[in-house]
């Protein structure tokens, strides 16, 4: 297990690293001059090329790529004298539009942005998961009809129709949730305060995952209800109870950690549209912002995270996956 | 000898999109104790939709079905048809067990070995773990697995086909029921493994003076084993008798054609003598003898004719009963020349 664990994660660090280098090249090569995008609308050559040598744009790429990877590990002094300033480590950058280091602005969007994904992964786990079960076991009746023209629904409709729909229904229209203007809280200070602001955006997202959820749930129930090994827990006097959510169910699990911890780790990248509609200053958010003003060393930044979360969760899941299926085996 | 399990007129039908399927058409059939009684047939005969429904394990709901199967719960006499789920429930596993075809998919691949055999016990009594993981060493070690103890922790795919299968049978066997149901139980085994599982299907059944009801197409497996075979096409049965006289004095052309499509290495350059023609479907069946449009021997029948009317079970026998409408005479004369040619 150690020894698997030590090799993924050395495959890992080598992915991240050529991830990092290809995001790194790409902006390299934009027809940008990012030294100019560090100054605003009173701007000199001069200042231009302070800021060229301070944020060492002046070096060549393989140096600047080198600054960029040891800033991470040693952090990073930019200037001298007594303009210099430091972003300690780990650092990314440093973002000229905000005044910034980069490693702080994730620092502040990152909790926003986990505790939307945790908080709607574990509502469309339980809503798609509990409605696939439901399906399955009254396949065909009112309930797997019902729960079909649920899925249908929620598919279709994106999650900027649906995110709007409950903020004007429920914040606007019913008061039932204050607008989340207030500002983030963290669910230790104020857990009350907490839900209400996340309770709404969870609600947008998980809509559209737990139908997903619902139908793949469905089919592999179904799918595992026909297996040899089903009738022969049958033949042994095994109850139906006992056969669905026992033998059934647990076949079915394996794949959906897989699909979970996937669907989970794309949302950590940021979830752009729900942010934005509910105001919520996450990585999603961040990254967007950084796209339209070209604050490159953000974007740079977001990028490989969003990269090692991926990576992350594959090892994550390759690990549950052989707890939870003996056939797979960790050599 | 006691009697175990007698199916009278059993009729299963299951209602599809383009029509009722009549799977079972009227199957009558007794097991004893002691024996092994088989049923042959082709796929689609109808052979394990008959012992599903022995076990209630027909897919209900789909399914129409008559008839009784009047079954022995250790000398009480039950008829499945009319039990409800759970009555069918409580005697599944204890007083008739099942064992499949397919030994690689028939175990749960996520349980350890000796969890899923517990199951078995525990199913039909409540609490006994320790009991019951007692009991699960001892069928491995009878059915001839070494080293029950450490094998038990195990999972399926630990294990060889041949020995999933024994896995099967000690599980089938964890309640020692009278009735064992073995439907296909080698099709999925090469030779030499499926050999070691008949041998060990036979001991069995003396240990346990059980009746073993036997669903096969093999007729090597057949003659191996079987005391009584039943022979199926169509959904019912076109021939019953001991298994020495199927073998050597076969009554039914079906019948007939079966043992002749058997491939014999003495014969290697001689084209295989396959039954002409497919099985009829279920759906619409001709009127007359389901057989009749595949027969070679229709000319030789007397005033009921072979495509108006449907044969009855006969015998000038008690115990060796066909259905033909050619006259019981003239068949054995006619079959007993083709079989010396085919036996040589």
């Amino acid at each position: 297990m150690l020894k698997f664990i030590g090799r993924r994660a050395a495959f890992a660090a080598m992915t991240i690293l050529i991830v990092s280098a290809v995001v790194f090249g790409i902006f390299s090569f934009l027809p940008f001059d990012p030294a100019s995008l560090t100054c605003g609308q009173r701007c000199t050559d001069q200042i231009v090329e302070a800021n060229r040598v301070r944020l060492g744009f002046d070096k060549p790429i393989y140096e600047q790529y080198w600054l960029f990877l040891s800033g991470i590990f040693a952090g990073r002094t930019y200037g001298a004298g007594s303009a210099a300033f430091t972003c300690p480590a780990p650092s990314f950058g440093y973002s000229f539009n905000e005044n910034a280091c980069v490693t702080d602005m994730i620092r502040e969007a990152l909790p926003i942005t986990i505790s939307l994904a945790i908080g709607a992964l574990i509502l469309w786990l339980m809503v798609g998961i509990g409605l696939g079960i439901i399906a399955a076991k009254f396949k065909n009746r009112w309930p797997d009809t019902s729960s079909s023209v649920f899925v249908l629904l929620a598919t279709s409709l994106p999650t900027f129709v649906t995110g709007l729909a409950l903020l004007i229904w429920v914040s606007i229209k019913w008061k039932l949730v204050p607008l989340s203007l207030t500002g983030y809280t963290s669910l230790i200070d104020n857990p009350y305060k907490f839900m209400q602001y996340f309770i709404l955006p969870w609600i947008t997202l998980a809509i559209a995952y737990a139908a997903i959820y619902t139908r793949f749930t469905r089919a592999a129930l179904l799918e595992t209800l026909g297996e040899d090994y089903i009738r022969t827990a049958r033949a042994k006097g095994v109850g139906e109870r006992v056969v669905f959510f026992k033998h059934t169910l647990r076949a079915v699990l394996a794949p959906l950690v897989t699909l979970a911890g996937l669907d989970f780790a794309g949302l950590i990248g940021g979830a752009i549209i729900t942010e934005t509609i509910f105001n919520l200053p996450g990585l999603g958010r961040l990254t967007l912002r950084s796209v339209y003003e070209f604050d490159l060393a953000v974007v740079l930044a977001t990028t490989i995270l969003a990269a090692v979360v991926v990576i992350v969760m594959n090892l994550i899941v390759d690990m549950l996956y052989a707890v939870l299926d003996p056939r797979v085996r960790i050599v | 000898m006691t009697e175990l399990l007698r199916i009278e007129d059993l009729h299963v039908s299951f209602k599809t999109d383009d029509g009722v399927v009549r799977a079972v058409d009227g199957v009558s059939l007794t097991l004893n104790a002691g024996e092994t009684v088989a049923i042959v047939g082709e796929s689609g005969s109808g052979k394990t939709v008959t012992s599903l429904s022995v076990m209630g394990l027909h897919k209900k709901g789909q399914a129409e079905i008559s008839g009784s199967i009047s079954l022995s719960d250790h000398g009480t006499f039950k008829d499945v048809v009319h039990l409800s789920d759970d009555e069918i429930r409580e005697i599944r596993g204890r007083a008739v067990s099942m064992i499949f075809q397919d030994p690689m998919s028939s175990l749960h691949p996520y349980y350890k070995i000796g969890n899923q055999l517990a199951e078995a016990y525990l199913v039909h009594n409540r609490g006994k773990k320790k009991e019951a993981m007692a009991r699960a060493l001892e069928m491995l070690d009878l059915v001839g697995i070494p080293e029950p103890a450490k094998r038990a922790q195990e999972f399926p795919h630990q294990f060889s086909g041949g020995m999933r299968q024994r896995v099967m049978i000690a599980m089938a066997l964890m309640n020692s029921p009278q009735i064992l149901i073995a439907d296909e139980p080698t099709t999925a085994l090469d030779v030499t493994v499926q050999a070691q599982i008949l041998a060990l299907l036979s001991k069995l059944k003396k240990e346990f003076n059980m009746g073993i009801l036997l669903i096969t197409h093999d007729l090597g497996v057949v003659a191996q084993v079987a005391d009584r075979v039943n022979v199926m096409y169509a959904g019912r049965i076109v021939e019953e008798g001991p298994v020495d006289d199927i073998f050597y004095s076969p009554l039914a052309p079906y019948t007939l054609g079966l043992l002749k499509s058997v491939p014999r290495v003495s014969k290697n350059n001689e084209r295989l003598k396959a039954i002409p023609g497919q099985p009829p479907s279920l759906i619409n069946l001709p009127v007359g003898c389901p057989f009749a449009p595949r027969c070679e021997y229709k000319q030789h029948s007397s005033e009921a004719g072979c495509n108006t009317t449907r044969p009855a079970l006969l015998g000038t026998s008690s115990t060796h009963r066909s259905r033909c409408h050619v006259p019981e005479n003239l068949r054995h004369e006619l079959f007993a020349n083709e079989l010396k040619e085919v036996q040589g």
